[in-house]
């Protein structure tokens, strides 16, 4: 494997990992509502629809558009996706934004859904429209973005099948894991995995942005890990310098800081 | 237009909307700026890649740092952050 593939793989792992885990902290909050069979049915459903979407619109995509026009147009995809993960991460790191809380999802949705279970008997076993679809909608939002990043990076790497395959490895780990540790999704690091996808893509993004025009890296493909290493030291920075801010600041950036809960 | 295929037109476009711009529309224009400026000097490799580089760093820094602005002046929730 070339190192363009591992970080590709890389890649595609931790964004699906990092979208699992938000969908499936709402499956596992529709199971223990509403009922594991339709919770369960929901999420397949909206799995096999995203696998669908992937071999529909990834195949042609890749025989019938010009290559350096699918890398310029992938480029730019991945760079604004790439560059939101990025910010929001080092918003997130420097203590300026709240870290996402994936308990917190678990309760609110329960409390959400619960309102009605009490008006259900044998709730395991029967079908419930309302947890298929509660499950259905949250895998499939969840995963367009998986789809979008397994498309744009299998596209113009002309690695459909290795980004599928790392997509597919990573919903199975994170399904495994939902069922070990059921309620425990916080435990996974969301927050830092978030950080490092951001730094891929956008490490991607730049990379596929000028290929396409014509523009070649010195190194070639080993232009991708060096950019990786650039933009993790960009991102350093900026994490060190936004927590500055906040300790001189007079905002809630202070409070934080004041509090020792800066950068948690 | 039947009632379901305006929903799902509308559902697609707004899907495309919030990936694109959402709450951050500088994120959009600086990476048609880092097209652009690849495509201008797409004859010069040295200024192309190094431009693409500067203007990508450039970019997500300002919009970092709007981000925090906002962050810092919205209203503190229970946990003591935005």
């Amino acid at each position: 494997m070339s190192s363009t593939e591992i970080t590709l793989a890389l890649a595609v792992f931790l964004a699906s990992a990092v979208e699992m885990v938000e969908a499936l902290t709402i499956v596992l909050a529709t199971g223990a509502t509403r009922g594991w069979r339709s919770a369960i049915e929901g999420s397949a459903a909206g799995v096999a629809l995203l696998a669908v979407l992937v071999g529909v619109v990834g195949v042609p995509l890749v025989r019938y558009v010009p290559i350096a026009t699918l890398r310029v147009v992938i480029g730019a995809l991945l760079l604004v996706l790439g560059l939101s993960w990025l910010r929001k991460a080092i918003l997130r790191a420097s203590g300026h934004r709240a870290l996402h809380d994936e308990d917190r999802v678990y309760a609110e949705t329960v409390a959400s859904l619960e309102d009605t279970r009490s008006q259900r008997s044998g709730k395991a076993l029967r079908r419930d429209a309302l947890g298929f679809v509660v499950s259905f909608k949250a895998v499939l939002l969840e995963g367009m973005e998986v789809v979008l990043i397994v498309l744009s990076l299998g596209a113009s790497a002309n690695r459909l099948g290795l980004a599928a395959a790392s997509a597919a490895v990573a919903v199975l780990v994170i399904g495994a894991a939902g069922v070990l540790v059921a309620r425990q999704l916080s435990a996974i690091p969301e927050n830092t995995m978030k950080l490092a996808v951001g730094i891929m893509l956008t490490s991607f993004g730049v990379f596929w942005i000028a290929e396409g025009m014509g523009l070649h890296w010195p190194g070639s493909d080993l232009a991708v890990p060096v950019l990786v290493a650039g933009f993790l030291a960009v991102t350093g920075v900026a994490v060190a310098g936004m927590r500055s801010l906040a300790r001189h600041a007079p905002s809630v950036g202070t409070a934080l800081a004041d509090r020792g809960e800066v950068g948690r | 237009m039947t009632g379901w295929v305006r929903r799902a037109v509308v559902a697609f476009g707004r899907f495309w909307w919030n990936f694109l711009i959402g709450d951050t529309p500088e994120l959009f224009v600086g990476t048609l700026f880092v097209v652009g400026a690849a495509w201008l000097l797409r004859h010069d490799r040295a200024a192309g890649l190094a431009v693409v580089l500067l203007l990508t760093v450039v970019f997500l820094l300002a919009s970092t740092f709007r981000g925090r602005a906002a962050a810092d002046a919205a209203p503190v929730g229970e946990d003591g952050r935005p």
